[in-house]
């Protein structure tokens, strides 16, 4: 039972909650490094590692810090420090030990520390509730949605970085060469997305 | 009032305290695992032009200038900076500067549409590289620019630029990178040495009555430049005239000899 939970929360996060398509949380790193591919995954990659480790942080925070004091009223800006904060760990530590990466990554990882995407995994996750127990999302729960929203945000950038391709090769109006025809091309993969809409309920009844 | 108060500064001391917490642990983390920097590298990056061309062969400037500062490169690679960033790269490394040749980029072809046409008419994208492929491009002459810019694109400095068909190098602007050199499907953009010597602008390898009929100013392969030559620096091979750079003194016979008017002087 607690497997199936998982998978659905996990795919439910990728396809029907899709932090971009479906919340457009993380807006500016989807329109801004989806040109190309390379760049796209180094990005999701990026932000699925900061995803999950952020959520590891906050959710321990919230749940035995701020909830029994009464000060959950603090979790959005004491999520901005602790996420900023960790991104700056995340940076010294694979600049010591994985340089390669550092400088592949380098650019990506200061953009992650203000990315609304990240911030949106981490508060909203504290508000979904297990639809087969009616409580909170527990600790693994929250992590796996972590991972599932990374992967979400990852699948979403890769297919537009393809659309883009596209659009590159497409004799465009001139006056909606750019970054209008990208949005038009935003909102249309966005709604393509919609068409998930209910399918992990279907593919993974629960009760 | 006195119970406000009290949550008031509980909310303040924990914000402060996880705040206080993560500088304490970042700070520590910085210390422990600080990185030593690079410092040559650094002073070695800052008297490069910073265009990341790659002309080096390193990825980039900071490439080069890591592989400089380990000397594992030598002085002279970066052909944008020229003579005067290889002397501040000695001078930053204290190593002997050398000399490095000014190069400029060279277009071989003068196909402009004066001279020659096209064989069909090409609608698709608006690129050499896409018409190359598309049947082996959209030129009568099938070694001739095409003239759809793909050296223009490239380049950083906007030295190059299709005029009436065909490309040409802005010779003070030109920093001899090599981007137009890749860029161009046909291989016909060549670094030459910038001295005054004579260059042939054609790389029509066809048989002379064949290049007649395609362009007014191709190579036919009739051996005149060959021979005026006094240095024997013009070679016809393949029906195509190659002036040597370095042998060649700049005296201007061989120009004066092409019927067709395909060697000039690279620089006036």
């Amino acid at each position: 039972m607690l497997i199936k939970t998982l998978v659905s929360v996990f795919l439910a996060a990728i396809l029907t909650e899709n932090y971009v398509l479906a919340k457009f949380l993380g807006i500016c790193p989807f329109l801004g490094v989806s040109k190309k591919l390379d760049s796209a995954v180094g990005m999701s990659v990026a932000v699925t590692v900061v995803m999950v480790l952020a959520t590891a942080v906050t959710y321990p925070i919230y749940m035995y810090l701020l909830v029994p004091y009464g000060m959950d009223y603090l979790q959005t800006i004491l999520f901005i420090l602790v996420i900023a904060g960790l991104v700056q760990l995340v940076e010294i530590v694979l600049r010591k030990y994985i340089p390669s990466l550092y400088r592949s990554l380098g650019i990506y990882l200061p953009l992650i520390t203000t990315n609304c995407a990240v911030l949106g995994v981490t508060m909203l996750v504290l508000q979904k509730v297990d639809s087969t127990t009616l409580y909170h999302y527990t600790y693994l729960h929250a992590l796996v949605n972590a991972f599932g929203a990374g992967i979400g945000f990852l699948v979403a950038m890769v297919m537009f970085a393809g659309v883009r391709g596209r659009l590159e090769k497409a004799d465009v109006p001139a006056s909606l060469k750019g970054l209008p025809i990208t949005l038009v091309a935003a909102s249309l993969v966005s709604l393509s997305f919609l068409g998930f809409a209910g399918l992990v309920d279907h593919l993974i009844p629960l009760s | 009032m006195n119970s406000m108060l009290v949550s008031v500064l509980t909310a303040v001391a924990v914000v402060a305290g996880i705040g206080l917490l993560i500088g304490l642990i970042l700070s520590i983390a910085s210390i422990v695992m600080a990185v030593p920097k690079n410092e040559k590298a650094e002073q070695v990056l800052s008297v490069l032009p910073g265009a990341n061309c790659g002309a080096c062969g390193y990825s980039g400037c900071s490439g080069y200038a890591e592989a400089l500062s380990k000397g594992e490169a030598t002085v002279g690679l970066c052909s944008p900076g020229g003579e005067q960033c290889a002397a501040d790269i000695a001078a930053v490394l204290g190593v002997d500067a050398g000399t490095t040749e000014k190069k400029i980029a060279v277009v071989q072809c003068q196909g402009s549409l004066d001279n020659t046409d096209y064989r069909a008419t090409y609608q698709g994208t608006q690129s050499c590289l896409a018409a190359q492929k598309l049947g082996g491009g959209l030129t009568a002459c099938a070694y001739g620019c095409m003239g759809l810019g793909d050296c223009e694109r490239v380049c950083p400095y906007g030295a190059i630029r299709v005029c009436n068909g065909v490309a040409m190098v802005d010779n003070e602007r030109c920093k001899a990178c090599g981007l137009c050199v890749k860029a161009c499907p046909r291989r016909i953009i060549a670094l030459v040495p910038e001295k005054r010597a004579a260059v042939s602008r054609c790389m029509n390898r066809d048989k002379g009555a064949v290049t007649r009929k395609l362009c007014s100013t191709g190579c036919i392969g009739c051996k005149k430049c060959e021979k005026a030559c006094p240095v024997n620096a013009v070679t016809v091979s393949g029906f195509c005239a190659v002036v040597d750079n370095e042998k060649c003194i700049g005296c201007k016979k061989c120009i004066k000899e092409c019927p067709q008017g395909v060697i000039s002087l690279l620089v006036r």
